[in-house]
């Protein structure tokens, strides 16, 4: 069993503060994806957790046991960095196998080891090249097989994929899946990049400023932002938000468009100033919707830009004086400028509150 | 009638031509002949008697000669070894230094700045057996004694490695600080999760991944070494009674003092060869490391 826990974990550099004082609790087996923008934390809490990095205040334990003053090669994880961090002067073979090497352990098991690892990533042929001679994705496959070998409690993942072309990015995001699967160790990862954490993680925790803003399944956290942050960071193109006025049953969009209020809001008062936030999935054209019922409001809008995308057309149109995307599905040609017929699904839109960021939910 | 003319090629050459064989190949050629001769600076006409391979004869079956090319192959083996570990190990200490590395570095160098014959006056006095600094030191401490530090053989050769080491360790210390400051701080990283405590982090990370800076060290500093003159020729000159002749005092003398130019030619080639088969060793040695290492191509 190797749950993680971090309790009011803290990092100071000095005067600047850039952990401030998480909690966390790591599920045996779970993978956990640490995301949020550069600068956010993410990088030095996975490297508080692997020992890199000293620990202001606060505590780690892994599997029950705190680690704080533990050097890292006393805490039973593996690394996988986003440089690789392969060692250069050694072939892909004494790469996979240095860490049971250092560790003493009989030559049969390290050979057993290595052989093993190297069949799950498909390394075989590569055993007696050096890393200077492998391509992006197989020295990222060596960085993979060098964790997996000892049979770590923990897998600890820095922006593995970022120096890799997109495609490669997406095979080898599959390929991390499927590790995980067969593994079934716990993985913490750390990404800026929302698409991976969506895709990956069983559970993420998305970070701003050294804070925990929102931690959550991803499709809690796509369908229920905690404020204004989760709700631009999660998802791709990020959600619609206009300002707004609550009066009565609906909200004024920047004075002059009027749209009912959403079910799903929670208590607002008469005159608060909100963010009306809605998703380019939720704004369609008529006739070109994916679904048609539930409470809509319906609106004419004039499309400034197209995108397309072959199954579906990213609209670019103007809400009340804001840019808003929309989305069209089975696309037809739309000419700039064209005037559409819009249906917004109110049951999925969302209220913020425009002061706090806070999202409004009954 | 029309002139040969001279290829367009060998025209725009001629210049570098001209000065490479007025400055490198006419005096290499002219040593070369005149190791063939009894060449003496005080009887020019000695110049153009043909005596045949003679002096390499004379080098070969002379003991004196064989002693100085030990002495200096033993110097350079002692010397570059301490060099690379004291270099190492001041490199490695100011590599963690985080405050004022760069007045230390500066400072690092001072040696350097030094004539090397400065460096032999200073440490003539230094282990001088009546007025110098180590034996007044030691007197003061009690030790009624003096050595005679540039007198005895070993004592004599010691004192010498001691100048010569504290001169130019820097040399060490500043390439491999550069390598140290070139290396990728990620595979260090690594080998601390892969379970590697900071001596074999060292052992097996960081210092392959020098090894290429210490070879260029080696061989820039063993070219240096071998022709070391002017400290020996200062502290000791050579002696007393050759007794830290290494092989450029034995050959100068040969050819200034003596005069005969003819046998000092032939020693020096003869001797060079040593600095050749250095210069080989640390070649392969780096080419190996940097091969190693995925630098090679």
């Amino acid at each position: 069993m190797t749950e993680v826990t971090l309790s009011k974990v803290v990092k100071k550099y000095g005067a600047l503060q850039a952990v401030h004082g998480i909690d966390l609790d790591i599920k045996d087996g779970e993978f956990v994806v640490l995301v949020g923008p550069s600068g956010c934390g993410k990088s030095t809490t996975l490297r508080m957790i692997a020992g890199l990095e000293d620990i202001s205040g606060g505590e780690v334990a892994i599997g029950g046991r705190v680690v704080n003053d533990l050097p890292p090669r006393e805490r039973n994880i593996s690394m996988v960095f986003q440089n690789y961090a392969l060692y250069p002067h050694m072939t892909v073979r004494e790469n996979l196998g240095f860490s049971l090497k250092i560790a003493k352990r009989p030559e049969q098991e390290i050979v057993k080891a290595v052989d093993e690892a190297a069949g799950i990533l498909g390394l075989d042929e590569l055993m007696d090249r050096k890393p200077a001679a492998l391509s992006g994705g197989q020295r990222q496959r060596v960085a993979m097989g060098r964790a997996i070998v000892r049979h770590p409690d923990v897998f600890l993942f820095d922006e593995p994929l970022s120096n890799l072309d997109a495609k490669l990015r997406t095979q080898m995001r599959v390929e991390i899946k499927k590790l995980h699967q067969k593994v079934e160790s716990t993985i913490i990862y750390v990404t800026h990049d929302q698409v991976e954490a969506m895709t990956l993680a069983d559970r993420i925790v998305l970070m701003r400023d050294g804070h925990i803003v929102q931690v959550g399944t991803p499709l809690e956290l796509f369908n229920k932002p905690v404020d204004t942050f989760v709700a631009t960071f999660i998802g791709s193109p990020p959600m619609n938000l206009v300002d707004g006025v609550v009066q009565g049953d609906s909200i004024v969009l920047n004075g002059s468009v009027s749209v009912p209020l959403p079910v799903s809001a929670g208590k607002l008062t008469n005159g608060q100033a909100v963010k009306f936030g809605f998703r380019a999935d939720n704004l369609m054209p008529i006739g070109h919707a994916v679904e048609e019922e539930g409470a809509a409001h319906e609106v004419d809008l004039s499309v400034t830009l197209t995108e397309p995308l072959g199954t579906e057309t990213l609209l670019y149109t103007n809400m009340a004086g804001v840019e808003v995307q929309a989305k069209m599905f089975n696309p037809r040609p739309v000419a700039p400028g064209e005037q559409l017929h819009f249906r917004l699904t109110l049951d999925k839109c969302h209220v913020f509150d425009a002061k706090s960021g806070q999202a409004v939910r009954g | 009638m029309t002139r040969r003319r001279l290829p367009e090629w060998f025209v725009l050459l001629l210049p570098a031509i001209i000065v490479i064989a007025a400055v490198v190949l006419i005096p290499l050629l002219f040593s070369l002949y005149s190791s063939f001769t009894p060449y003496k600076l005080t009887r020019p006409s000695t110049l153009w008697k043909w005596v045949g391979t003679y002096n390499y004869e004379k080098i070969l079956s002379d003991a004196k000669f064989w002693a100085a090319f030990g002495r200096t192959v033993l110097f350079l083996t002692i010397v570059l070894n301490l060099e690379l570990l004291f270099g190492l190990g001041i490199a490695l200490m100011m590599n963690k230094v985080t405050w004022g590395q760069r007045t230390l570095r500066t400072i690092l160098m001072f040696p350097m700045m030094f004539s090397p014959i400065l460096v032999g006056f200073q440490f003539k006095f230094i282990f001088n057996d009546n007025i110098g600094l180590v034996n007044n030191v030691l007197q003061s401490m009690g030790f009624n004694v003096a050595l005679p530090w540039l007198v005895d053989a070993k004592l004599a050769m010691f004192s010498i490695m001691f100048a010569e080491i504290w001169m130019s360790t820097s040399v060490f210390a500043i390439l491999i600080l550069a390598g140290l400051f070139a290396m990728p701080r990620d595979p260090l990283e690594a080998a601390k999760v892969d379970g590697c405590t900071p001596w074999q982090s060292f052992r097996h990370i960081t210092l392959p991944f020098l090894m290429p800076f210490i070879y260029i060290a080696m061989t820039i500093r063993s070219l240096d070494v071998a022709r070391a003159y002017d400290i020996v020729q200062i502290m000791t000159g050579g002696g007393p009674a050759r007794r830290t002749e290494l092989l450029w005092t034995l050959m100068s003398r040969t050819g200034y003092v003596d005069a005969r130019m003819g046998l000092a030619n032939a020693m020096g080639y003869v001797s060079i060869l040593l600095s050749i088969l250095f210069t080989i060793y640390f070649f392969r040695k780096l080419s190996a490391a940097r091969a190693e290492l995925g630098m090679a191509g």
